[in-house]
């Protein structure tokens, strides 16, 4: 009797190293490029061609000059103040725009709100690009082009359905009693989705945030349709270009201005991970 | 209560904004882009009525067919091995990870979250042969693989797959964690009853658990078929579509149409073609898995 019991017993054992080994790998696989981009980002030009692509980088002060040379030179600078406010304008924006909607939706009494939200949502199953020939005549009409609002309220339109989405979800798990009580003791409206029912959310907006981080942060397309003064342009475009212009590519600087857009990323998700894992993965649980 | 939640003013007040915004620069766009079909020429210099002229163009467009047979290529191996993969490791962390599970999942979800255009950037780096060896060169270098040693982006008979390795790489994360968050909601006691009987864990992961997932897979797989069929960036960011068209993308081809060589009009009919294709392939995947039931 005991035999099968211990066979059992070393087959799992075999088993979980073997998982453990595969999920090594795995981890190696994904984070290793990551790493390597940071640390390659501080080689100096001579590293470069003539040490081993895995060496380390001799001194930190001559590679924060990569950092200087892409910031400046490299116009990264101009480019990541451009992405800083897009993004920003954007993250206020959706907020502004998207969570009252989502109320309005769930919450208020009135005929059209079935309809209004499957108008918006709507808005889910059609690829981005469709509508981009038709936004760049408008923009060239009403002067949008070249414009960091212009970029801030496409940036806002594209994620008002699943933002919408999101929100009105978590509005219809919110009780009406609690609404109710607020009503009861004399709120108006306005005090109580700002007393009441924003401090319920926190967790939603957060989640909200985090995707319209990433998607006005990551953007290519609209940028490179929409910006072609070089001041203007966001920083994934300019990195397109960095790569583009240099005749002979400095691969410092180059390493540089890609860790320049991923490090915000990178430390934004260190501290917010739960949220943009709740949010990139919310598109599968609703479908 | 009904007078405050009906409250008219307050209604436009909260409604308006997000409906002007997105009609304006979502809905009427979209609308905007079917009437764009029927004309050529520049909007609001020299557009004119062509009829079905852009529409009958398609078919003497053999580019146009190139690019989406490279989209489905591209959809097809990336689509399944993020698909497969992403299953595979999910079960591999379920039933080998005892420990630090949320730490390995946040680790894991790291391409995920990059830019695209910077982990293409970063990619080229590593398949990289000139002025020195890139990462991946060097590792086969190092492993003595020489015949793998070679320009990964530049040659056409692995620029594709060059692309498709960056790609599955980049979002395999977000499918392990949405299968293993779907793995996790099973009920226990049913691979517990066939433990009991006598089941394999091989038995228990097709018959029980797959079954019971294939809601997840459907979700996964409508997610990723939308996400590769508008692919964008990465191509641009790694090849720009070349060598020649070999990794040129329908969205690409919309793009240089409509941007470089000012074909609005046709470029639209591309962007309701993409429309189509992913239409298509969503409501077959929707038909596909459910008739199994």
């Amino acid at each position: 009797m005991t035999q099968p019991k211990q066979k059992v017993y070393y087959g799992a054992i075999i088993g979980r190293a073997v998982c453990l080994l595969i999920l090594a790998f795995l981890l190696i696989i994904s984070i290793y490029p990551v790493i390597w981009l940071l640390i390659s980002s501080f080689k100096t030009q001579t590293e470069f061609t003539l040490n081993s692509v895995f060496s380390l980088p001799g001194s930190f002060s001559a590679g924060i000059e990569n950092y200087v040379d892409a910031w400046t030179t490299g116009n990264m600078g101009t480019a990541f103040i451009n992405s800083v406010v897009c993004t920003a304008g954007s993250m206020v924006l959706i907020i502004l725009t998207a969570l009252p909607i989502s109320f309005a939706i769930a919450k208020m009494q009135w005929k059209l709100s079935n309809k209004i939200a499957a108008y918006i949502t709507f808005g889910l199953l059609i690829p981005a690009q469709v509508a981009l020939i038709p936004l760049f005549s408008i923009y060239n009409n009403i002067g949008l082009t070249n414009s960091r609002i212009g970029l801030i309220l496409l940036y806002t339109a594209q994620s008002l359905p699943l933002s919408v989405m999101l929100f009105t979800g978590f509005f219809t798990a919110i009780p009406n009693e609690m609404m109710e009580a607020a009503v009861i003791d004399g709120c108006t409206i306005y005090q109580m989705l700002v007393k009441v029912i924003f401090p319920l959310m926190m967790n939603s907006i957060m989640t909200v945030l985090t995707l319209q981080f990433m998607s006005s942060w990551n953007d290519l397309i609209y940028s490179q349709t929409f910006i072609s003064l070089a001041e203007k342009r966001t920083l994934q475009t300019a990195l397109i270009m960095f790569n583009g212009s240099h005749g002979e590519v400095n691969w410092g600087p180059l390493f540089a201005a890609m860790s320049i857009t991923i490090i915000p990323t990178l430390v934004i998700y260190m501290f917010l991970s739960k949220f943009m894992i709740r949010g990139m993965t919310s598109g599968a649980v609703k479908g | 209560m009904s007078k405050v939640l009906g409250d008219k003013k307050a209604l436009a007040l909260f409604t308006i904004p997000a409906l002007l915004l997105f009609t304006i620069l979502v809905f009427i766009p979209i609308i905007w882009s079917l009437v764009y079909t029927f004309f050529t020429g520049t909007p609001g210099v020299n557009f004119t009525f062509a009829g079905a002229a852009n529409y009958l163009k398609i078919f003497q467009d053999a580019q146009l067919w190139t690019t989406f047979k490279n989209n489905i290529i591209y959809v097809v191996t990336v689509g399944g091995g993020q698909i497969v993969l992403g299953f595979i490791i999910a079960m591999v962390i379920n039933f080998g990870v005892r420990e630090h599970r949320n730490l390995v999942r946040t680790l894991l979800f790291i391409p995920v979250v990059l830019p695209g255009v910077a982990s293409a950037q970063l990619w080229l780096k590593m398949y990289a042969i000139t002025p020195q060896y890139g990462l991946l060169n060097s590792i086969f270098d190092m492993l003595g693989i020489d015949n793998l040693v070679k320009a990964w982006t530049g040659d056409p008979s692995t620029a594709m797959a060059a692309l498709i390795i960056m790609d599955i790489w980049k979002a395999l994360g977000m499918y392990i964690l949405i299968f293993y968050s779907g793995i996790i909601d099973l009920p226990e006691d049913a691979v517990e009853a066939a433990r009991i009987d006598g089941a394999n864990v091989f038995q228990i992961i097709t018959r029980i658990q797959m079954p019971m997932l294939k809601p997840i897979f459907r979700m996964a797989l409508v997610m990723c078929i939308t996400a590769c069929f508008k692919v964008y960036d990465s191509p641009v960011a790694l090849t720009n579509g070349g060598p020649g068209i070999v990794t040129t993308m329908p969205s690409m081809y919309m793009y240089s149409n409509a941007f470089n060589y000012s074909q609005f009009g046709y470029a639209s009919v591309i962007a309701i073609l993409i429309l189509i294709e992913c239409a298509i392939f969503t409501v077959a995947v929707n038909k596909l898995l459910a008739q199994k039931d």
